[in-house]
């Protein structure tokens, strides 16, 4: 979903820059709060796995294909401030070194795909885990499902930026159902990445996932019957 | 499984996924590119150079190398010191 320079206009352009601006810069700063040194090696970690993964293009209907953006995924393995800076540092080198997104549009990029994904993917990850029994084998499923929703969220708020400053006359209606349908489909791929991550590394050490804190947590508290013998 | 190695083998799997199988990633434009082809505004796009051209297993690895060490880097900075 890398937007192009051109797609929007200038003082759209410079409007998500400026709100990119300043959520990055809250996230450098509240991101310290999730960090510490057992938990800051993980962070360069996912950044460069989302990285990798957005690489693999999969197919998902004639002709298109679709891949990771990892919002989601970043926040729960990481904590949602710490995954803004994380999705931010892969457009940024996205854009600078591959040509993968505008320059203009790089703010527009970290919004949508960063700060939108993971703002939906933590929400979504943490009214699952409310509602849904307190067990590690729940993160990644909430994790997943979180994740398949981040990604429609994002091609429709894609769509109410180009309401506003597309550079383009396109009927509007046509544009919501085809960003939003097509992005769906990817969303499952997205979904699907994020579980088994998820999964993965809750599988070997669940204590470095920002998002089973509290699972764990609650464990520890519960009160074990006595071994008698 | 100590931090140190889920690290190590999570760059791994990260460098062997962008320089090795991003080989068999779909070549088929994605669903932003699609839409835009479909919906007549392709032709609005700006393109620009990057730093290092294009998406290959070479330039993969070192973007993976790169990432890595600007989000350690940042993240490590402002962590919380014991």
């Amino acid at each position: 979903m890398h937007v192009p320079d051109g797609f929007l206009d200038a003082p759209t352009s410079a409007a998500t820059g400026a709100v990119a601006i300043a959520c990055v810069g809250t996230a450098l700063v509240r991101a310290r709060r999730e960090l510490d040194d057992r938990t800051a090696p993980m962070a360069g970690l996912v950044a460069a796995f989302v990285f990798a993964v957005q690489m693999l293009n999969f197919p998902v209907a004639s002709g298109t294909s679709g891949h990771l953006l990892g919002g989601a995924l970043a926040a729960v393995l990481v904590g949602p401030w710490t995954g803004v800076l994380c999705t931010s540092v892969v457009f940024i080198v996205q854009c600078l070194l591959f040509a993968d997104g505008g320059i203009t549009a790089l703010g527009t990029n970290i919004l949508l795909m960063g700060v939108t994904t993971v703002a939906v993917g933590w929400l979504v990850f943490r009214l699952l885990q409310v509602l849904l029994p307190k067990r590690l084998g729940v993160v990644p499923v909430a994790a997943g499902i979180g994740a398949f929703l981040s990604v429609p969220v994002a091609a429709a708020l894609f769509v109410l930026l180009y309401a506003v400053g597309g550079t383009a006359d396109i009927p509007l209606d046509n544009l919501t159902t085809a960003m939003v349908g097509v992005h769906t489909l990817i969303g499952i791929g997205e979904g699907v990445i994020t579980f088994l991550a998820v999964g993965a590394i809750i599988a070997v050490r669940p204590d470095l996932v920002y998002g089973a804190r509290r699972v764990l947590a609650r464990r520890e508290l519960e009160i074990k019957p006595a071994v008698v013998g | 499984m100590r931090t140190r190695w889920v690290v190590l083998i999570g760059v791994g799997a990260a460098l062997v996924l962008a320089g090795v199988l991003s080989v068999f990633a779909s070549s088929s434009p994605d669903g932003l590119t699609k839409v835009s082809q479909d919906h007549g505004f392709a032709h609005t796009e700006r393109p620009h150079d990057g730093l290092l051209g294009g998406y290959g297993r070479a330039t993969g690895a070192v973007g993976v190398v790169v990432v890595l060490a600007l989000a350690g880097g940042v993240t490590y900075a402002v962590r919380r010191r014991r």
